[in-house]
């Protein structure tokens, strides 16, 4: 299966601005970013529709989300998640002693993951984390 | 009948958007319609009125469900939990008013925690640049009513500051700006084709984390002096271009956002744009303001450095108050296994943080104090719901420019809910017992 090398940056949508004030729990946030945005090139070389499930790995972790043509290209070589749990599985957390994780600028690798689902927000985290849930 | 309330304050971002208007019932407890108000303010609003809204604390069990416990409990517990701990984090702040942020300071004063706020992961590295150089800076007002070249470098506020630029930046007719929109130019910088970009004069696709160099080249294209054909992406015919159209006009203003700020070179992109408006000066008025994210980290900042001299990452464990980011600030306490005991208020790290973060605050005893479900509450021991900020309490917040603005209360909280001043009033009268203090 492709598999392509992107620049990972994250940030804020205004679906995921929407998505956090009507609860983080509610699969709309999954919806609003559990996703990347892939320049259309970047599809292609993927051989990916529109739409499918992809598993993007870095240095510091994997995550499912669901690959997206972009809305805000075109950026060939660059990748998009908006902020949220999704995007901060992958991200790179170092501070390099400023305080601040390097948000933008993960290089990650995405390849096709079409049967692996895409976990909601707050189940992701407690996944991660090996937190009990009653 | 309704009611409509007017001048609602929006508990958003730091536009802190102060012309909403409100419908609500006429005994005050419902709320059904919002006016003026962007798409996400309007969802914060609406969304107060959920009916599966968590109203009552919440203790995770051995078997990790949850049981529903009263407001005294959870003090009882996030003051033992706070009294108990050799080095707690209090983080957040950002998301609550300054009353309630001053009465947390109290807590930590007593405790010795680390009381940080989102500029952690935010704006920090901003304000490391302006402590190392300086920031020239004015009002929102000022920019409405003057400013006629306005860069966006790093951010983008048709997502992120929905009304800025309708209320401030771009579309207002300000006194000297008689024609709006057209009275400005918009220069956007931005590695993708944004919202705000496609709006612009002129958008320069800088390479992804070259933006100091670009900087830079501006700096170098303002003396005339000799550029390599390419900086950062951007021909120097552009750059040249860009130069110009900032020198050529009357008042100019660099709005800087996340695309700076998180980037590897960080505060020093900071340093380095602070330094080209100082550079811009010298041919005209230029300023240069930061798009800070949640309605009141400023607040937080201006809080902070009213009561312990620094505007975040402040660490009180030793007594008095050190500021060292990088050691005293969040992410770095969390990496390295520092703190043992997590407090976290109007805010979410547990979505906002890099999971091996997170996965550091789900070992340790944590309290969270949130309206919302979140994935901080959902790796806490103890959720506290409490009242919307902003909604269904008033109280003071900062707006991005510093200035001030009371918010509104527009109806009452579910019953028998605590806001979160009460619940931290409740928390600090425990503390001052757990510690003998006066």
């Amino acid at each position: 299966m492709a598999a392509i090398n992107l620049n990972l940056i994250s940030g804020r949508s205004i679906q995921q601005g929407v998505a956090i004030e009507g609860g983080k729990e509610k699969p709309a946030y999954r919806t609003a970013a559990g996703i990347i945005e892939l320049d259309l090139s970047d599809l292609k070389k993927l051989g990916a529709w529109k739409g499918t499930n992809v598993r993007v790995t870095s240095d510091y972790g994997n995550v499912i989300v669901k690959a997206i043509e972009t809305t805000q290209g075109p950026h060939p070589g660059i990748g998009f998640i908006p902020m949220g749990p999704w995007a901060n599985s992958i991200v790179n957390p170092n501070t390099y002693s400023t305080g601040m994780p390097t948000f933008k600028g993960t290089p990650v690798k995405v390849e096709v993951a079409i049967n692996e689902p895409i976990m909601l927000g707050i189940e992701l985290v407690q996944r991660q984390c090996g937190v009990k849930v009653g | 009948m309704t009611k409509t309330v007017t001048d609602v304050v929006c508990p958003f971002c730091g536009t802190l958007c102060d012309d909403l208007e409100v419908v609500v019932s006429d005994d005050g407890k419902q709320l059904t319609e919002v006016y003026n108000a962007c798409v996400i303010g309007t969802e914060k609003f609406l969304h107060s009125q959920a009916k599966d809204r968590v109203t009552r604390p919440r203790l995770r069990q051995e078997d990790g469900s949850w049981k529903e416990i009263s407001y005294d409990d959870a003090a009882e517990y996030t003051a033992q939990m706070l009294a108990k701990a050799k080095k707690p984090l209090m983080y957040g702040w950002s998301s609550t008013n300054c009353e309630a942020q001053s009465v947390g300071h109290e807590i930590a004063e007593m405790v010795g925690a680390c009381v940080d706020n989102t500029a952690a992961v935010c704006h920090g590295t901003t304000l490391i640049a302006v402590q190392d150089i300086g920031i020239p800076s004015c009002t929102l007002g000022e920019i409405k009513n003057r400013a006629d070249r306005i860069l966006f470098w790093g951010c983008n506020p048709a997502h992120a500051h929905p009304r800025h630029m309708s209320r401030y930046s771009i579309y207002p007719r300000g006194f000297f700006t008689g024609k709006g929109q057209k009275s400005r130019k918009m220069i956007v910088v931005d590695p993708r084709v944004t919202d705000t970009a496609k709006l612009a004069d002129v958008h320069l696709q800088v390479e992804q984390g070259r933006d100091y160099e670009l900087l830079n080249a501006i700096r170098v294209a303002l003396n005339n002096e000799w550029l390599p054909d390419v900086v950062a992406g951007i021909p120097a015919q552009k750059i040249r271009e860009v130069a110009d159209i900032c020198k050529s006009g009357r008042f100019g203003i660099i709005f800087f956002g996340m695309g700076v700020t998180q980037t590897l070179s960080k505060n020093h992109n900071i340093d380095e744009a602070i330094a080209l408006t100082k550079h811009l000066n010298e041919f005209t008025k230029f300023s240069i303001m930061p798009m800070r994210g949640h309605y009141n980290v400023t607040g937080s900042g201006e809080v902070l450095a009213w009561q312990f001299g620094f505007p975040y990452s402040v660490d009180l464990s030793r007594g008095f108050a050190r500021y060292n980011p990088g050691d005293t600030s969040t992410i770095d306490l969390l990496a390295r296994g520092e703190v043992d005991a997590m407090f976290t208020l109007g805010s979410d790290p547990g979505a906002h943080f890099p999971i091996s973060c997170v996965k550091q605050i789900a070992k340790l005893p944590s309290v969270c104090i949130d309206p919302h479900q979140t994935p901080t509450s959902g790796v806490s021991k103890l959720h506290v719901p409490v009242a919307f900020c902003g909604v269904e309490v008033g109280g003071n917040a900062y707006r991005m420019d510093n200035v001030p603005i009371d918010m509104r209360k527009v109806v009452d909280p579910p019953a028998g809910m605590l806001t979160d001043e009460e619940f931290l009033i409740k928390v600090r009268d425990r503390v001052k017992q757990l510690k003998g203090a006066a």
